[in-house]
């Protein structure tokens, strides 16, 4: 397949790096500015990168120039927005519209508009997929997809890693919350503004796609009933762990709902994934429970996925 | 040790004594957990929580009558406490299965503490944790509205306030709960935590994982 790259992040930049060895060949590569673009020639992805990495140009087309370029798949790897998902959704309608199928690691445009993607979809010879989206390198959409959705009861998962660590270091250290968001933004495993992860938003966005997925749509971020860890105090984590018990940030998606929050799971339960780790319950009619564990987050391990879309079209 | 009283007791003098004759033929029936007995009456066991004052024993069992219960025995264990500092009581009764919710219902109405009801009442326990300023807004008040209102039975408290009783502080609770009613219960901690200003740490929901 050739493929056509929107943000040149660790997600996109890592798509980029790894597509060669999957079988697929980058044809355009481009961030909000800049593009570079495979003409006649074969677009070098290694110094392109390289430029981006250094602040300089990643290319010299503008980005609207991808669009023109000889793709089969959109990875569209923009940054996730909340609300009309743009520019992310306007994307996902032009590479439709253009016949072209789209693989998503943007949450946006498959959170807050889901009715609106699939509507495109079923309009066009392409087809859109996000298993990127949820859990990073999990396979947890294509697992949903091959016990079909209407199998599936519920989906509840640890999905954000960076809260996943602040609570385990928390109840291993009985620190304060503050102090271990401190340490996590010095290792890097927290963002300089933690609000997305700490507060729930992205968990509640994944299980927001979860839903839509279970239901066929109905679901936007603000369906969502949502709690995050700011308030959970170490005395909590000491009372939880008395009782054998721990916390962690759970987000669960049903046909029903959406709801993310601390949740008390058995300390040596499946669900105490320590550190940064994901785990995915997915609770099916007919099969029980299933469960996947891996990284959820991360620039290869998340093109993993991206990739494994790719195979899958 | 506990204090038998017989069954039909006078301390009750709400015990319709037509039924007295019933407790025997009945005993062996509820040791099998199998009781249907003639009229489609059934033996129950409850089981409360009474504040160790005069007449509370007497108060908690009139509801039973008043609601069409026949009490068939009571085992008063003045010897023992609950974790809350209170006297446990069991108290056997039958009625036909129709009215035992009523029975339940009014002792709860009489603001009795109902810690068990029957085989197949209360069969899940539920453990969560509050977190926030649980002493300033009347931890026993909310104790007290979660058996009230929630219809849940607190078995076991524990506090730790690591920064003194007015800063923010943890609680975890367990609770017996009526076998289907663990989402209700839930709805009801989730109201209370809202109005009062608290966090609710929930378990995990299906299932031990």
């Amino acid at each position: 397949m050739r493929l056509a790259i929107l943000g040149a992040g660790a997600v996109g930049g890592s798509v980029a790096e790894l597509a060669g060895e999957y079988g697929h060949e980058v044809v355009a590569l481009a961030n909000s500015s800049q593009a570079a673009v495979a003409d006649d020639e074969e677009l070098d992805v290694e110094s392109a990168l390289e430029r981006a990495a250094s602040d300089e140009s990643l290319g010299s087309s503008d980005p609207d120039r991808v669009f023109e370029t000889d793709y089969d798949v959109l990875v569209e790897a923009t940054p996730t927005t909340l609300g009309d998902a743009e520019p992310g959704f306007s994307h996902v309608e032009r590479a439709l519209s253009d016949d072209k199928h789209v693989v998503l690691a943007n949450k946006g445009p498959v959170a807050e508009r889901y009715e609106d993607v699939r509507a495109l979809e079923r309009e066009s010879a392409g087809s859109v997929r996000f298993e990127a989206a949820v859990g990073g390198a999990i396979p947890v959409l294509s697992t949903i997809e091959d016990c079909t959705p209407q199998a599936v009861t519920a989906v509840r998962g640890v999905l954000n890693g960076t809260a996943n660590f602040i609570l385990t270091r928390m109840a291993a250290e009985g620190l304060e919350y503050e102090h271990v968001l401190a340490e996590a933004q010095d290792l890097g495993v927290a963002e300089a503004d933690p609000a997305f992860d700490v507060d729930g938003t992205d968990a509640a966005l994944k299980c927001v796609i979860l839903a839509n997925v279970l239901a066929d749509g109905g679901f936007s971020l603000q369906d969502a009933d949502v709690t995050g860890i700011q308030d959970v105090p170490p005395s909590a984590l000491e009372l939880a762990t008395e009782d054998g018990r721990t916390i962690r940030l759970v987000g669960e998606a049903t046909r029903e709902g959406v709801r993310v929050g601390p949740r008390l799971v058995p300390e040596n339960g499946a669900m105490a994934v320590s550190g940064t780790r994901n785990i995915v319950q997915i609770q099916t009619r007919h099969a029980g429970d299933l469960y996947s564990s891996g990284r959820g987050a991360g620039g290869p391990e998340t093109a993993t996925a991206v990739l494994s879309d790719v195979g899958r079209l | 040790m506990s204090d038998e009283y017989a069954s039909g007791s006078s301390t009750t003098g709400t015990a319709a004594d037509s039924e007295v004759e019933a407790d025997d033929a009945t005993a062996a029936d509820r040791e099998g957990n199998s009781p249907e007995t003639d009229g489609g009456q059934q033996a129950y066991t409850v089981r409360l929580e009474l504040v160790d004052e005069p007449g509370e024993l007497l108060r908690a069992l009139a509801p039973i009558s008043e609601h069409g219960g026949n009490l068939l025995s009571i085992h008063h264990e003045r010897g023992n406490i609950t974790p809350r500092g209170h006297i446990p009581v069991e108290v056997d009764l039958e009625c036909v299965p129709a009215r035992f919710d009523d029975v339940v219902d009014g002792l709860r109405e009489a603001g009795i503490n109902v810690i068990q009801a029957g085989p197949e009442r209360y069969g899940e326990e539920l453990t969560v944790v509050l977190v926030g300023h649980l002493v300033e807004t009347d931890l026993s008040d909310s104790l007290s509205r979660i058996e009230g209102e929630a219809h849940a039975g607190v078995l076991d408290l524990s506090l730790n306030a690591p920064d003194g009783t007015d800063a923010i502080s943890s609680a975890r609770l367990r609770l017996a709960v009526d076998t289907g009613r663990r989402e209700t219960v839930l709805d009801a901690l989730r109201s209370l935590a809202d109005e009062k200003g608290l966090s609710l740490i929930e378990p995990l929901s299906g299932g031990e994982i």
